[in-house]
């Protein structure tokens, strides 16, 4: 632009001796270049001028252009969360609907701004970055919707993750003012932090209506099971740090405790054990010379000696989550990233995600009271089933604790397996890592089952043009007493199959005994073999070395008493 | 001159054209085709989530201020204590109502108080207290339980009932060991009348937990109370009927898609759902009977549409319409749970449940969507829609779980109140317990006892249906071989057994349980093998000691021996790559057979040579290891105690046991001619075989089991298994197995 601007101004002197009727083309051709030029750098970066909050500009929005909401002193209070609720009584499920592909729809709020009339914001810190990922997540899923109409599950986009931000009140106003609000009915909140001190609530505090609560940190009391979601606490490390997939097997201690704020007594009972158990447990804390921040947060000490956290979780069998103020902890996604299986002491804790998928696979539960006893409990555990705990851990956070999309979407897709339980995910699929699923085909049958005689059974005879094999097959196999039908294919498009009881001559039916024999034939099936190997990915056929034949098969036995006598000989 | 001029030019201007046309041309289009959806989806108030460019604040701060805060004011013991007080009630939780203290004590064992005179007792409920009485977990002595089961019949506590029990609240209060309820499980199938039906028991039941049918989740209290299924005083007490599913019929279609008879309610609690059924109701596939037809006075009430739905009604046979239905409706009646509920079950038609807010029966540890479909009553009527469109393999997936499900935990009163025990005892004992996958898969929670085998690979194939057995099980075995006679001669039969096993190459190690009253003999007397040869010294000397879970077995396989059995190493290898294949079942070599003696009318025992056989001795077999865990620690003391009196029998138990489990014969090999001589004409003096008793006591045995187990689990088969190759026309230098073939 600056080089044409160059030229254009200075095209007269250049071009003196220029005919003027080139001349005038010529200037005529800058100009309207020029110009052409101006117009599509207005367009290109004034756009907002242009018109307003263009839709094709939604990649550039801050949160700071998010409408501002002014809430009243007198803005109507939701009640608290009812305990009794659940689905069948606080949820409408009309919302849904049937819907073929058995998908609930999910509708997110626009950001808004909300401020009392001090104008005094109701959160300090709003939207978090871990919300707008999780409402990003959502936004980019199949669930979503922008159609507030059809929408089964409302998200506010009001940021409750952490209740320690929030003014509690004010945010349970605004939670009010929502449009289709409508007493909490069908509205999703998430909270990982809930509670304040002294006491730290196990559910978030925000009074909420009929809201389901999608909380990290339930108790069996606060907890209304079949209604709300259990989810974890994220850890900010899942994103940050990047610890490789360990194979399962003994690691170099048996238990690590590496949590930093540990209640004295239970910090007196771990010492106690370490001193009778020795270089089998690590504790580790805080390191003392470190100040505060996010670089102590990558550290933890032991007697002067310094380790990088989260790595040493992963030279540990087992690994220590106590509870702490609040029941749920982000080091469990820690501990389960490294592949380290997580003994949680936490009385009355709902585990993330309880509904689906199954601790006993990857975690060790003890009371908080039988801390003393952890070293015993976690030895009687077979080490072929702490390698396989070690395998669920690791899964479990890749697939439900890794990105708060993950976390977001686990949570959606347990409130839809619930609206549409018939087509809701099976055991296997929440609790079975990929690979298992692909290696095993699932057979729909698989009730061992002993057939009654009675219906007998269907033989079918594929056969192409060998006429008299055939009618030979039919004769023996129809005097077999619990035949029941016998369904002949014809597989020759060229010739129709014969009728009646017509005897066919075909010479080359004898002259080749069994079509095994044929070389061709033979490498063609191992060409088969090898491509079906490749397709599956493996080898699923399975040699064995016997062969069933009747009890008393070739038995120095009287013939006649043999239920089967006849068979083996030839 | 003037040329390069103009060129320069041109090329200039060349140059402003390219980037207008980049400029303009590659946003124009891009703007078109926005405007262009605009255009087409209308005005659009709300756009998807944006993605903002600021920079925002993480949730949480960094650090454990608010625990190290909260640590300085608290302490966890007086945490414990402050919630202990607090939830109780309706709130009760194990935390918070129940002693653990006994349970870690003594372990998981059961109280019954005992009856006292005069107080009646319904016959279900009996059955409930013989059930436990009879079970591994009973104690008669209180100060050893972890568990206090009533004696009062708290069953039915419908007032308008003829079995309800009056001033319960005073009997239970007076007992001395009531202590508030604590520890206390309370049985109850019906609770509250009309017209409101309510959850209440009548009487204060303080800490009890509450083993009940009909329960709502509202009144559910999660890993407290336990919901169980409703079920008739019919209801047999052990073993029951078994499923009604015989084969799997492909496509998994019946004759109707959906059917439902049973009783209408006009007015009242859990009217509105039955009352709208007649809606869906096709006459066709879709057949949904109600009849108004219940109660004394039910005339006065008639609506409109009742003549026509009883007669209806009356042209349909239930137990036809319920065998021959794919689904079958299981709406609520005035209580939540119905006998319905079971009757589907075991007749395979998967139960489509209208009932909200019911409960589900063991819902802690059974996946009832693996078996049921579950409606929501608020949308009976897209009902006959979402189950035309379930896949056919899912229908035959869930009507086979409704056979799994039926018979590992509904099909007696025994199974109903064991599987209450042990999800108490999954609670109690929590770091052992039982994962969900052992609970819904074959063989069931109650075959898959603690410490449970781990579910090793999970590559389990569809074919083993047992996931504790691994599919690739360690591949050598411990043989274990019963010593019961002195070591007299270096020319005994044990001695030649322990060389021939020690030679097979699957073999790890070989232990002798020396089941002898002399004392063991000295090392050397043993043969020298390459295979650790341990002697056990056996515990009391008696028979089930040969099945203790010795922590010296570390392979799954046990290759089980009696002293006197005479094994080639060939044979040995055979039978061990052939249970490989089969890991759940036992392998071995002498079969026997039962079969139903109709003038005796009992079970017969017999060792003929037939064409089928039933059980494979243990005397010569392989089976997984598990089975001595779960004969020690499954079989009832009473069972065992029989056994061991004997000296006798423990082999039939064992495949009692293994049947019951697998509901699959055992599998019998190709023996050596010879052995089966030897077997025959045995004439030693020590043979337990020789004795004329031996065989009858055999035969009451079998009765004995029979009715302990509540039903015949032996299954006949009609197969053995040889080698392939086995005396076919070939070789013999072909055959793997040759000297099985050789006399």
């Amino acid at each position: 632009m600056y080089a044409s601007g160059k030229y254009s101004s200075r095209g007269p002197a250049l071009i003196p001796r220029m005919k003027t009727k080139h001349r005038i083309y010529y200037i005529t051709l800058f100009s309207v270049v020029l110009l052409g030029l101006i117009a599509t750098g207005m367009f290109q970066f004034w756009p907002h001028s242009i018109e307003s909050a263009a839709d094709w500009t939604l990649d550039k929005r801050s949160v700071h252009d998010a409408p501002l909401v002014h809430l009243p002193v007198s803005s109507p209070i939701p009640e608290r969360g009812d305990l009794s609720c659940r689905m069948h009584t606080c949820f409408d499920v009309y919302r849904c609907g049937y819907n073929p592909k058995n998908k609930i729809k999910v509708y997110i709020y626009p950001l808004q701004k909300f401020v009392d009339e001090l104008g005094v914001p109701i959160s300090s810190t709003g939207l978090s970055r871990e919300y707008n990922d999780l409402l990003s997540a959502i936004s980019d899923s199949d669930f979503y919707t922008d159609d507030v109409t059809r929408a089964c599950l409302f998200i506010p986009s009001t940021d409750v993750l952490n209740q320690n931000s929030l003014r509690i009140r004010e945010t349970a106003q605004a939670l009010a003012m929502l449009p289709r609000w409508d007493k909490g009915m069908n509205h999703l909140l998430f909270n990982m932090l809930p509670g304040g001190p002294p006491d730290y609530n196990t559910a978030l505090d925000v009074p909420r209506d009929r809201a389901l609560l999608a909380g990290g940190g339930f108790s069996t009391w606060t907890y209304r099971q079949g209604y709300d979601v259990s989810i974890p606490v994220y850890s900010p490390l899942s994103a940050d740090v990047e610890l490789p997939e360990r194979q399962p097997g003994p690691r170099r201690y048996f238990i690590l405790s590496s949590q930093t704020a540990i209640h004295r007594e239970y910090r007196a009972e771990l010492e106690r054990l370490k001193e009778e158990n020795g270089e089998a447990l690590l504790l580790l804390d805080k390191c003392s010379n470190l100040s505060q921040g996010a670089a102590s947060a990558r550290k933890r000490c032991c007697k002067g000696q310094v380790y990088d956290y989260p790595h040493i979780l992963q030279e540990s069998s087992f690994c220590v989550v106590l509870r702490g103020a609040r029941l749920g902890q982000a080091a469990l996604s820690d501990v389960l990233q490294a592949g380290c299986v997580p003994v949680i002491l936490a009385d009355s804790y709902i585990l993330p995600f309880s509904e689906v998928l199954d601790w006993k696979r990857a975690s060790v539960v003890i009371p908080e009271e039988k801390l003393s006893e952890m070293y015993t409990i976690l030895k009687n555990i077979p080490h072929r089933q702490v390698e396989e705990m070690q395998r669920q851990a690791r899964w479990f956070w890749e697939a439900y604790f890794s990105s708060m999309k993950a976390i977001g979407l686990t949570t959606l897709q347990i409130i839809n397996d619930r609206i549409y339980p018939y087509a809701a995910r099976t055991y296997e699929q929440w609790n079975n890592p990929p690979v298992v699923k692909w290696s095993s085909v699932n057979s729909p049958l698989f009730l061992p089952l002993i057939p009654p005689r009675a219906p007998g059974f269907t033989a079918v005879v594929l056969t192409y043009d060998r006429v008299e094999s055939l009618f030979r097959v039919i004769t023996e196999i129809s005097k077999v007493p619990s035949l029941a039908k016998l369904l002949v294919v014809w597989n020759n498009q060229n010739k129709s199959p014969p009728e009646g009881e017509k005897k066919f001559k075909c010479p080359e039916c004898t002259a080749i005994d069994g079509l095994s024999l044929d070389q061709t034939h033979m490498v063609e099936r191992s060409e088969c073999i090898n491509k079906f190997a490749s397709v599956f990915g493996t080898m699923p056929l399975k040699v064995v070395e016997h062969r069933a034949d009747p009890v008393l098969y070739k038995d120095d036995f009287p013939e006649k008493l043999k239920s089967f006598p006849n068979i083996g000989s030839l | 001159m003037q040329a390069k001029k103009r060129y320069l030019i041109l090329l200039s201007a060349g140059a402003c054209l390219l980037l207008l046309s980049y400029l303009g041309g590659v946003q124009l289009p891009a703007a078109s085709r926005s405007r262009h959806d605009r255009s087409r989806t209308g005005y659009r108030p709300d756009q998807p989530w944006p993605h903002f460019s600021d920079p925002l604040h993480l949730f949480s701060p960094v650090g454990h201020t608010d625990t190290e805060e909260y640590n300085l004011h608290i302490s966890p013991r007086q945490k414990r204590d402050g919630t202990a007080s607090v939830y109780k009630g309706k709130r009760c939780r194990v935390d918070s109502c129940f002693d653990f203290a006994p349970c870690q004590r003594n372990g998981f064992k059961v109280y019954v108080y005992p009856q006292q005179k005069g107080e009646k007792i319904s016959e279900s409920y009996q059955n409930i207290l013989s059930t436990i009485e009879g079970s591994r977990f009973y104690t008669s002595d209180p100060g050893q339980a972890c568990l206090f089961i009533l004696s009062l019949d708290t069953l039915d506590r419908d007032q308008l009932s003829p079995q309800y029990v009056h001033n319960l609240k005073t009997k239970v209060q007076s007992l001395p060991l009531w202590n508030d309820g604590r520890n206390h499980l309370i049985f109850n199938l019906y609770s509250g009348t009309w017209p409101d039906y309510t959850e209440d028991l009548g009487f204060d039941i303080g800490q009890a937990m509450l083993a009940k049918a009909s329960i709502s989740t509202e009144n559910f209290r999660p890993n407290f109370d336990v919901s169980i299924p409703l079920f008739s005083k019919e209801h047999a007490r052990t073993g029951g009927d078994r499923g009604f599913l015989k084969y799997n019929a492909i496509p998994p279609l019946r004759k109707y898609v959906l059917v439902f008879k049973g009783k209408r309610y006009l007015t009242g609690i859990g009217s509105d759902t039955r009352n709208a059924l007649h809606h869906v109701h096709n006459a066709e596939d879709v057949v949904l009977l109600t009849t108004c037809k219940h109660g004394k006075d039910w005339q006065k009430h008639k609506d409109a549409r009742c003549d026509k739905d009883n007669a209806e009604y009356d042209k349909y046979d239930y137990k036809e319409m319920l065998h021959n239905s794919t689904f079958c409706l299981v709406p609520r009646g005035r209580r939540l749970g119905s006998f319905r509920f079971l009757e589907a079950l075991q007749a395979a038609c998967v139960p489509v449940m209208l009932s909200n807010g019911w409960e589900l029966p063991f819902s802690e540890i059974i996946d009832w969507n693996t078996a049921a479909v579950i409606g929501d009553e608020r949308l009976l009527l897209q009902i006959p829609t979402t189950v035309r469109s379930i896949h056919h393999d899912k229908i035959l997936s869930l009507r086979q779980q409704t056979q799994f499900l039926w018979e590992a935990y509904f099909s007696s009163v025994e199974k109903i109140v064991l599987t209450t025990l042990e999800i108490i005892q999954d609670r109690v004992l929590e770091h052992g317990s039982r994962s969900s996958l052992l609970w819904n898969s074959h063989p069931g929670g109650l075959f898959a006892l603690q410490p449970v085998l781990t579910p090793d690979t999970w590559e389990t194939s569809p074919s083993t249906t047992l996931h504790w057995v691994s599919i690739k099980p360690y591949p050598k075995f411990t043989a274990v071989i019963h010593a019961v006679s002195p070591l007299v001669s270096q020319s005994q039969p044990i001695l030649k057994l322990l060389v021939a096993v020690a030679k097979s190459q699957y073999c790890a190690q070989i232990i002798v349980l020396w089941n002898c009253d002399k004392p063991l003999p000295a090392k050397h007397r043993w043969p020298a093998t390459s295979v650790p040869v341990i002697v056990i010294e056996g515990e009391n000397k008696v028979m089930s000691s040969r099945f203790l879970p010795y922590e010296t077995i570390v392979t799954d396989a046990v290759l089980s021996l009696d002293e006197d059995t005479v094994l080639s190493t060939t044979e040995v290898d055979f039978a061990f790559t052939v249970w490989q294949s089969f890991p759940e079942r036992i392998v071995g070599y002498p079969a026997r057979s039962h079969f139903w003696d109709s003038n005796k009318e009992r079970w017969g025992y017999t060792s003929k040579w037939t064409n089928d056989y039933s059980m494979v001795l243990t005397g010569a077999a392989i089976y997984h290891r598990y089975y001595h865990h779960l004969y020690t620690n499954y079989l009832p003391t009473s069972l065992k105690g029989m056994v061991d009196q004997l000296a006798n029998c423990e082999d039939i138990l064992m495949n009692f046991l293994v049947s019951a489990v697998t509901k699959l014969p055992p599998i019998k090999v190709t023996q050596k001619k010879q052995y089966k001589e030897t077997m025959m004409g045995q004439s030693s003096r020590a043979s337990r075989w020789a004795d004329p008793d031996h065989f009858a006591q055999r035969q009451t045995c079998m009765n004995k089991f029979a009715s302990w187990f509540g039903a015949m689990p032996l299954v006949h088969s009609q197969m053995r298994l040889d080698p392939i190759l086995f005396k076919d026309q070939v070789s013999i230098l072909r055959k793997k197995y040759r000297d099985i073939e050789r006399l």
